[in-house]
């Protein structure tokens, strides 16, 4: 089947976007990766013009590492998981809003990285050495855990988030949920105060607006909303421990 | 001790971060260049588990035991002391993986729990639902980010590594890399380089790899005087899903779980591996899983719909288990089929997956080249002919762990640092790599580089996978030549300075080109049957003449690889039949 691809493209960080379109001939199993991949092999346009073939990441194709995010008719998600047949005869690709482009489809998220940093995402262990088995954690902690850290970092609640603006630092939702995640784990919940704290800090929980698109947004249904919610709850009650104590 | 620019690492999956973070503890800094930022590596895609025999089922499993499954599960052809010191670290590395945090599935009494893999009748293998190299991955980048946060590690994201740096007196100390979205060339200095790049699935143009595991920088290394070993062993996991642009993996762990095999004789169900497998069944290690299917659809021509495609059925296990066990890989399937695995068995083919062969190391991780190491799927030490099911996760992080001690020690023993080394031969690297890069700016041939590349794939997993005949793999040799030489009237396609992707795609595409005469006639050399290496013409195992290590290097002077054989040391398992029935 034939589909037309019209291609919002950048050539360098701070130039004009233009447009492309392609039209490309792909059988119905084919996915919006695919597409682009065609369109390297024979980078011209429908209106005849040799052009570079479209710049985009893109790495595993299975839906795990988040690479390939961009918004796909007006809607954020992962490029090698949107299958044509689903997308109509005109697909419109075009970068993430809301990250810095770098070149055609491709952004730089680092933002989300440096917001796991500011939380301390992750388990304060004190070596590699053999120090036995870590401490018991229940099925049912295990899988709300899970479900959290299947988040791939990949952009899309924040892409959704109308409160990820050029106005705010909101750190997002993807990263606020990575907090729920460490303090759940025994050894992570020894540093959920620090991790509260820099929730409570500019940028922080607080500037969620609670559209609630996030949470319909996730491609791997990460429970953002509930751990959004849940440490509204969490901060509140260390705020006031935190004033009671001083 | 040498005080200056200390260790880079190449490469962000488990190897390369496991790597980083012992390096860290033994007070060393770190630079780490990644493709892509460490969570999106290739060992996100690791499904099944990571095997450690900590017998929490009371079968009786042991790490001695797990030790001869490895060993006979590669033919015999791995050394075999690391293998066994891998098999030893692994209940400690599933122990401290528990403790960084990974989600691992729980017994109802909050203890781990392990689930069957292929090659052994054990239960061993420890698993996060069915994404654990997933899980497994961003517990390790946690970490590192912990040691990015003292100021240990400073990450170059978005580098591409494209030449050692080796002085004249045969030491590597650093690295020449470019920036995919800069196009910035530069030189790093360091005392230690650690290569941890991954296998090489994109030679084969579709596999279950990552689009990044081209195995370029193990070819440039090659090309300076790297040894690279068993390069033909490459292997093709059995179970698998078509698709345009890539093929992708459905878990040995669905099989596992109690996954079924089979397709239609005589208009009855036929489950071929449990009856010719009683011991194992659905189990047999993924060689011997794949040349059965394949034998089914190609030779039989009993493929589902007459196409080359089995069923693997999972219809008969309930709905909450699978979910819970298997989620992860059953979405892939329905997101990518557009079918419910839950209540229709699932259409699979065997498809490249896995380097078994690579980088030459000796048991301290070190390649022919001091200062140079290796670690994970880029090397070549831990499964031999074949790799059992979820050894791969365990040797990545492993390897990593033995080569972050081994730089701390090696560094320590260093006379001077790379600090001491003029920058000439730094700038020397670096100039060859950019006037190489000029060059390919000005192609504008007829051939779209992607195209050749496609054309290398089709040949490859043609005849250079399952089934290997001499006459094809010499036809294969030829059509490399011509493709290396068409490779000279490239069409570079975008000229630009930003975020040019043809420009290094045309580089790795070159050294893919290069890596596949490797394989490829290692394959020819090899008369023999050994695990993943299977040639009808040569049906048997000959150990009398192939218990050998293949060993490639570059011979400047015909652009070809030379073939040489070094002993395999089997001075703890004598080597038997290797039967699975």
């Amino acid at each position: 089947m034939k589909v037309r691809v019209i291609v919002e493209r950048r050539k360098t960080p701070v130039s004009t976007p233009y447009i492309n379109e392609f039209e490309v001939d792909v059988d119905e199993t084919a996915n919006v990766i695919s597409v682009l991949m065609e369109i390297r092999k024979n980078p011209i346009t429908v209106t005849g013009e040799k052009v570079a073939p479209v710049s985009f990441e893109c790495s595993c194709l299975e839906e795990v590492c988040g690479a390939c995010t961009m918004n796909i008719n007006g809607k954020a998600r992962q490029a090698c998981s949107a299958l044509v047949k689903h997308l109509g005869n005109k697909i419109y690709l075009a970068p993430l809003r809301k990250f810095p482009v770098i070149r055609d489809l491709i952004v730089d998220r680092k933002k989300i990285f440096e917001g796991l940093r500011r939380v301390k995402a992750w388990i304060p262990i004190d070596g590699t050495h053999g120090l036995g088995p870590g401490p018991k954690v229940s099925e049912k902690t295990q899988r709300l855990g899970y479900k959290i850290s299947r988040c791939m970092s990949c952009g899309v609640c924040m892409e959704a988030c109308p409160q990820v603006n050029d106005r705010s630092n909101f750190i997002g939702p993807a990263v606020i949920a990575q907090v729920l995640l460490f303090n759940l784990h025994p050894t992570g919940a020894m540093i959920k105060e620090d991790r509260y704290e820099a929730l409570m800090d500019e940028g922080g929980i607080t500037e969620c607006g609670n559209a609630q698109n996030c949470v319909k947004a996730c491609p791997k249904q990460v429970p953002l909303t509930y751990s959004i919610a849940k440490l509204n709850r969490d901060t509140l009650i260390y705020s006031i421990k935190r004033l009671l104590d001083s | 001790m040498a005080k200056g620019c200390e260790v880079i690492v190449v490469g962000g999956g488990l190897a390369g971060l496991m790597a980083t973070i012992v390096a860290c503890e033994n007070n060393l800094k770190v630079k780490l260049f990644t493709l892509l930022p460490a969570k999106r590596s290739h060992s996100v895609c690791a499904q099944g588990g990571i095997n450690a025999s900590v017998n929490t089922k009371g079968e009786g499993d042991s790490p001695e035991i797990h030790f001869y499954e490895t060993i006979y599960g590669g033919d015999f052809l791995a050394n075999q002391p690391p293998v066994k010191a891998m098999c030893e670290n692994a209940p400690n590395i599933v122990f401290l993986l528990d403790r960084m945090g990974v989600m691992f599935n729980r017994t109802p009494e909050g203890f781990l729990d392990f689930r069957r893999f292929g090659g052994t009748r054990f239960h061993r293998t420890a698993f996060a639902g069915a994404t654990t190299g997933q899980q497994i991955l961003y517990a390790l980048d946690e970490q590192v980010r912990r040691f990015e946060s003292s100021g240990l590690v400073k990450k170059f994201t978005g580098w591409e590594f494209l030449r050692a740096v080796i002085d004249d007196e045969g030491v590597c100390r650093g690295i020449v890399a470019g920036n995919l979205h800069t196009q910035e060339i530069e030189f790093f200095k360091a005392d230690t380089v650690i290569i941890a790049t991954g296998g090489c699935g994109m030679i084969f143009g579709k596999s279950t790899n990552s689009v990044i595991c081209t195995g370029s920088a193990q070819s440039i290394l090659y090309k300076q005087g790297v040894k690279y070993a068993n390069g033909e062993f490459i292997q093709v996991h059995p179970t698998a899903i078509a698709g345009r642009d890539k093929l992708r993996l459905i878990s040995e762990s669905v099989r596992g779980e109690g996954g079924r095999i089979w397709t239609y004789k005589d208009g009855k169900p036929w489950y071929f591996l449990e009856e010719k497998y009683p011991k194992y069944g659905n189990l047999v290690p993924r060689d011997i899983a794949s040349r059965e299917i394949f034998n089914v659809c190609v030779n039989m021509g009993l493929g589902i719909d007459g196409k080359n495609q089995v069923y693997l059925d999972v219809t008969h296990i309930d709905r909450e288990t699978l979910e819970y066990k298997l989620g992860g890989v059953l979405e892939i399937y329905q997101k990518f089929m557009g079918e419910d695995p839950y209540t229709k068995p699932m259409k699979v083919f065997p498809a490249v997956h896995y380097t078994m062969g690579g980088l030459w190391v000796d048991y301290k991780q070190m390649t022919n080249i001091p200062g140079l190491f290796a670690a994970g799927e880029c090397e070549y030490q831990y499964h031999g002919a074949n790799r059992l099911g979820a050894n791969s996760l365990l040797s990545c992080i492993h390897g990593g762990m033995v080569v972050g001690k081994t730089v701390a020690e090696y560094i320590n023993g260093l006379a001077k640092s790379c600090e001491d080394i003029s920058d000439n031969i730094f700038n020397l690297e670096k100039q060859n790599v950019m006037a190489e890069f000029e060059h390919y700016k000005t192609l504008n041939g007829k051939e779209n580089p992607y195209m050749l590349h496609q054309e290398l794939g089709e040949i490859m997993t043609e005849n250079v996978t399952v089934i290997r005949y001499n006459d094809k793999l010499l036809k294969t040799i030829d059509k490399i030549k011509e493709l290396k030489e068409r490779f000279k009237n490239i069409d570079i396609l975008d000229n630009s300075n930003s975020g040019n992707q043809t420009l290094f795609f045309v580089n790795q595409l070159k050294n893919m080109l290069d890596l596949a005469l490797v394989i490829t006639k290692g394959a020819l050399l090899r008369n023999e049957s050994r695990g993943s290496h299977y040639k009808p013409e040569y049906p048997y195992r000959d150990d009398e003449n192939f218990l050998k290590t293949t060993i490639a290097t570059y011979n400047k002077n015909n652009d070809e690889p030379d073939i040489s054989y070094e002993p395999v040391d089997i001075s703890l398992i004598k080597p038997v039949p290797r039967k699975y029935d």
